[in-house]
């Protein structure tokens, strides 16, 4: 299992362990967790399900690709360490991760 | 609806003769059973003869989606035909006056007049219009006659939607009147209810654009200030724009921000007559009201169609989409795509995957204002259910004949004092 631990515009966080392979979106979603509305349902289309990815692990993450970046871009909250969780699939390197999410999705 | 189908007989009509881009379709709702024959018997369909020329409909979800997400091969520029199946919405009509609004255009320009304006829809400016919308919306519902009909329409749902437009430009709350009748010219083509012509159109457009063009020349020597003429004043990207580029934009947002929440608040009140039920459900519990909102947009679909222009050939469930051609996305038809949303054409607030609804269009050019709509239409459930019962509507209402923006012009209601 991966674990990853959602942090909420409060502070509030969660901890979720999700399987390698998912989504870190699906992982957000299948786990209730705030803030991540994810409306297309993960084809990097709507941009409500952003993340702010911690420095220490945004490299493992991967840069955005570009259709990624032009919906990030789109969005009022972008940040140098965004992604869309849609985009991230979870593996074990990813475990122990910790994101945060804005205040509003788009 | 059953007997006007078997009167029309166009249940039966030959797939390859069927154009369900006929703007009457729309007002007597036939073309929703047209869409359903579609999405089973071809779902991809070419239509070789219509008001505007042949053109494909798109109408199941999952094939709406490809096209939405893919701007590369399905283009939105007004220089290819633009947004509507009507290339006359495109076309300019008169030399030089080209409505490119960034909702007609490609990258990157699209994104260059989309980000100027942007701001006007982020968290913080969401919260500080929330106590101005709530004060006006319980200033307007209680205001409202009792025991009387009146059309809900003009009293509720242009009142609402006019007076926060009124706010997001920053002009004078009493010319809030001028700002609908600018939406409406710019989205009334001719064969649909209340065009007025060409030339009165272009009038009324060069109306639209020396009265901003007063408000740009005040703002943009001023300090910034958070609305959206200021914002395009000031933006390094856009205060250099023509005349005609600032209007393009302006009318956007005033189309954008003016017919699609009006007929979601006019579609609330026949939603909630036809399906009493579900009222009661998010009366009994107020946690409902986003899901009940989502589900309003969905089943309402303001926008029924945006167009596309293949700029390359294309397969799409096995149909082959040749460069050049008009691809109509058919939200209406998306949003009842029984794969997706069981009894669609039902209201349903327990729906568990509403969020999928197309109606704000997913991918670059996904709403803008889609927040702003919901803002408003939460606090209109909110202070309804504080005040009224229930608000009853008298008859029918009586729609709009458009294939471009599913209205309503009359819902005559009651409530009870």
């Amino acid at each position: 299992m991966v674990k990853i631990t959602f942090v909420d515009n409060s502070g509030a966080s969660q901890i979720v362990d999700a399987q390698p392979g998912v989504s870190l979106m699906r992982a957000a979603v299948d786990n209730g967790v705030n803030g991540i509305s994810a409306d297309c349902g993960g084809a990097c289309a709507c941009a409500t399900c952003q993340v702010y990815v911690a420095d220490e692990w945004f490299a493992k993450t991967g840069a955005p690709a570009e259709d990624e970046q032009a919906m990030l871009g789109f969005t009022n909250s972008v940040r140098g360490n965004s992604r869309l969780s849609c985009q991230i699939t979870l593996t074990a390197a990813l475990d122990g991760m910790v994101v945060t999410t804005p205040e509003q999705q788009t | 609806m059953d007997t006007v189908m078997q009167n029309s007989g166009l249940l039966d009509i030959p797939l390859d003769r069927l154009d369900v881009s006929q703007h009457h379709l729309f007002r007597t709702g036939e073309v929703l059973p047209l869409f359903a024959r579609l999405r089973r018997e071809d779902p991809v369909h070419y239509c070789a003869q219509s008001q505007n020329g042949p053109y494909w409909s798109v109408t199941k979800h999952e094939d709406i989606m490809k096209v939405d997400t893919n701007p590369k091969v399905f283009s939105s520029s007004w220089e290819n035909g633009g947004i509507v199946l009507d290339d006359a919405q495109a076309i300019p009509p008169v030399k030089d006056f080209v409505i490119s609004a960034f909702i007609a255009l490609d990258e990157p320009r699209h994104g260059v007049y989309r980000r100027a304006v942007q701001p006007i829809v982020s968290a913080d400016s969401l919260r500080s219009l929330e106590d101005l919308v709530r004060t006006r919306t319980k200033k307007v519902l209680d205001s409202l006659p009792r025991d009387q009909v009146f059309n809900w329409v003009d009293l509720v749902s242009i009142e609402l939607t006019t007076l926060l437009l009124a706010t997001l430009f920053d002009v004078p709350v009493e010319d809030r009147h001028l700002l609908r009748e600018w939406s409406d010219v710019t989205a009334t083509l001719e064969g649909m209810d209340g065009f007025i012509g060409h030339e009165n159109r272009i009038a009324k457009l060069t109306e639209c654009l020396h009265y901003f063009m007063k408000l740009w020349n005040d703002r943009v020597n001023a300090p910034p200030k958070f609305d959206l003429v200021s914002m395009l004043a000031h933006d390094p990207n856009t205060r250099n724009m023509t005349p005609i580029d600032y209007l393009s934009q302006i009318l956007v947002l005033i189309v954008g921000g003016n017919d699609t929440t009006r007929n979601t608040m006019s579609a609330t009140i026949n939603a909630i007559n036809l399906f009493p039920d579900e009222y009661r459900k998010v009366r009994e519990d107020r946690k409902l009201i986003p899901a009940m909102v989502d589900e309003i947009i969905r089943w309402q679909t303001p926008i029924p169609h945006m167009r596309r222009t293949a700029l390359e050939d294309f397969q799409l469930r096995g149909k082959l989409i040749r460069k050049g051609d008009k691809v109509a996305m058919w939200y209406y038809s998306g949003n009842r795509d029984e794969e997706v949303f069981p009894d669609g054409d039902s209201v349903n607030v327990n729906r568990p995957n509403v969020s999928r609804q197309l109606s704000f269009g997913f991918g670059i050019h996904r709403c803008m204002g889609m927040n702003i709509a919901k803002l408003q239409l939460r606090i209109l459930w909110e202070e309804m259910l504080d005040r009224f019962e229930f608000i009853e509507m008298l008859k029918p209402p009586v729609r709009t004949m458009s294939n471009q923006i599913n209205g309503y012009t009359e819902v005559m209601v009651r409530i009870r004092g």
